[in-house]
């Protein structure tokens, strides 16, 4: 295919991939009148008071909502990387009996339907009683704290058999014990891969919906994902510009990890499952 | 080629350990390596059993149960198969949410795969934008699965959205797409193949193993483009794309957030959006009929490992690892 024509294509494919981003940005500026009847790109008039409108729309400030997600994901980057960090050392570097068997089952659960485990994890979790307490993220947080999420595991595991071996048997003939290989050793070499991980793991979580929808209950303990689907509830033609507004804001956190990171992240894909 | 090697090895444990040398000698080197080990795995062994195996135990148990949430767990009443007998038999929205999930998975999937290695294909030549349009189509895979873009998509393709007076343009007048039960799973699919970024940048990481040489000497045979990607292109990526096929299959069976947004949590309009996750979702926290939800997911689960057998089953006839030894 011809030079030009091949970059008409691609420039015409990224259209359509950036029309709706593009066309969500406009309508969150356009006033209740003109997104009625301006269906298009560019707001005649510019009207930021969606923004407003919409972050204090219910009776609990957006900020607060914000503020729970961002506490939800900070927290669940601490957790994933440290706990899938500790399993993907013992697979990747250290011989013990069952190694064999439990990387088989880690790779099966990789393959496992996560919304089969809702329920009986919710039935789990209330029988504890960490469902509709004071402080109701405990379910959202601990699984994230026991290396649950299989795929960081294995991605970690691959960028570890990238490090050459080498330097742990130096070490080992140095007398060095396991836990000196992966704090002086591995630890160190592995940042790439703990980064990639942190990063999914905070985007990850900032647009899970599901299992937020399931356990948060109180307006108070929202997050954004909860929050806004409160927008639909009210279908008034008013609401638009505020939902359209706030959905915008919610994206912006990913998009910024999206500016810093898009090298990485795309790396990361490939190393998952795919880097020899 | 290493990378097609990787995905087929995935399921076999991280490379052979060499042995250790060790002062104190290899067996209490070994023991000590062994506790290490396990120190190590402890949060995972945790998570496993309490977060994944127990909890799948007490579900199967339930699933033969009429638990409903309410009732402490010492009351509950064992009811044998007759959560499983009636969603297969008298369960008015059960084959209906299967068939839209199906429909969906069968559709979405081949085509969301279809875009990513066409534009992979487009993208696999050297020149300065590629990262620029590599990232640029990556970014819906990112945001599409969020509650905001749902809206967004909603809203693009309601009566009086974007996508109809897009369509006006060319003079066609369009349908109420969201609000139609013709066409509300549809809206659905675009999304889902709007986001072909992740598998591309999967296809373009294949494509780079591809050896030129081959290329190189299928053209010097004659080869054309369709031959070259027919017998080079395709066989070469074959692994590849069955990784896309098993992760994006698994991926399009568990669609909810979009279904939610668009029909606010019913599966509407007239349960054309009832997938099959949002149908146990009703079930399970909104009727709270959570032992009949129970059966609904452990079904769930035994044909999504079904299908993923009979995908790795398939595989072998059109899977080509060009390393593999003769088997």
């Amino acid at each position: 295919m011809p030079r030009w024509s091949r970059l008409l294509a691609l420039l015409l494919i990224l259209a359509v991939v950036l029309y709706p981003l593009i066309w969500m940005v406009g309508t969150s500026l356009k006033s209740p009148q003109e997104i009625a009847s301006n269906v298009g790109l560019i707001p005649h008039d510019f009207t930021p008071g969606n923004f407003a409108s919409g972050w204090h729309k219910f009776d609990v400030d957006f900020g607060r909502f914000f503020l729970n997600s961002a506490m939800v994901a900070g927290l669940a980057v601490v957790g994933n990387t440290l706990s899938c960090l500790l399993a993907a050392f013992a697979f990747a570097r250290l011989r013990f009996r069952l190694r064999g068997v439990l990387f088989a089952i880690m790779i099966g659960t990789l393959l496992l339907p996560g919304h089969v485990l809702i329920i009986p994890q919710y039935i789990l979790f209330r029988t504890l009683g960490w469902v509709g307490g004071d402080w109701p993220y405990l379910p959202l947080l601990v699984p994230h704290f026991l290396a649950t999420e299989a795929f960081f595991v294995f991605l970690i595991v691959q960028f570890m058999r990238g490090i050459p071996r080498e330097l742990d048997e130096a070490a080992t003939i140095d007398g060095a014990s396991p836990y000196r290989i992966f704090r002086h050793v591995i630890l160190p070499l592995s940042r790439p891969a703990l980064v990639t991980t942190a990063i999914f793991s905070f985007i990850w979580t900032w647009n899970d919906f599901f299992r937020q929808l399931v356990y948060l209950s109180d307006l108070k303990d929202y997050t954004v994902p909860v929050a806004l689907t409160l927008f639909i509830d009210s279908t008034s033609e008013t609401s638009v510009g505020p939902m359209f507004a706030m959905s915008l804001l919610s994206l912006i956190p990913v998009f910024l990890f999206f500016v810093a990171f898009q090298r990485m992240l795309v790396e990361g894909i490939n190393t998952s499952g795919l880097k020899g | 080629m290493s990378t097609v090697r990787t995905a087929a090895r995935a399921a076999q444990p991280a490379g052979p350990p060499r042995p250790a040398v060790n002062r104190r000698g290899p067996g209490v080197a070994r023991r000590r390596e062994g506790t290490a080990a396990y120190l190590f795995l402890s949060p995972w062994l945790l998570g496993l059993m309490a977060i994944t195996a127990i909890p799948m135990l007490l579900s199967l148990y339930l699933s033969f149960t009429n638990y409903d949430v309410l009732t402490p767990l010492s009351e509950i009443e064992w009811v044998g198969w007759a959560n499983y007998r009636e969603m297969f038999t008298t369960d008015p929205t059960y084959w209906h949410a299967v068939s839209v999930t199906l429909s969906f998975a069968l559709i979405a999937v081949p085509l969301k795969l279809a875009a990513a290695l066409g534009v992979a294909l487009l993208l696999n030549r050297p020149f300065r934008a590629v990262g620029l349009f590599r990232g640029l189509f990556y970014l819906p895979s990112l945001l599409g699965g969020s509650v905001a873009l749902a809206i967004v998509w909603v809203n693009m393709f309601n009566r009086d959205g974007a996508f109809n007076s897009f369509l006006a343009l060319f003079g066609v007048e369009g349908a109420p797409w969201v609000n139609d039960p013709h066409w509300a799973l549809e809206t659905l699919m675009v999304l889902a193949i709007w986001q072909f970024g992740a598998p591309m940048v999967i296809f373009l990481a294949g494509l780079k193993q591809v050896p030129t040489e081959l290329y190189e000497a299928a053209s010097v045979d004659g080869a054309g483009r369709w031959r070259q990607f027919r017998y080079i292109t395709l066989p070469m990526l074959s692994p590849v794309i069955f990784f896309n096929l098993v992760l994006e299959t698994i991926h399009g069976f568990q669609g909810f957030t979009a279904a939610f947004v668009l029909s606010n949590g019913t599966g509407g309009p007239v349960d054309s959006t009832l997938m099959y996750t949002l149908d146990l979702y009703i079930k399970g926290f909104v009727e709270l009929n959570m032992g009949y939800a129970s059966a609904m997911a452990w079904v769930f689960l035994v044909v999504v490992g079904l299908i993923t057998i009979v995908l790795f089953r398939t595989g072998r006839f059109w899977v080509h690892y060009s390393d593999a030894e003769e088997r």
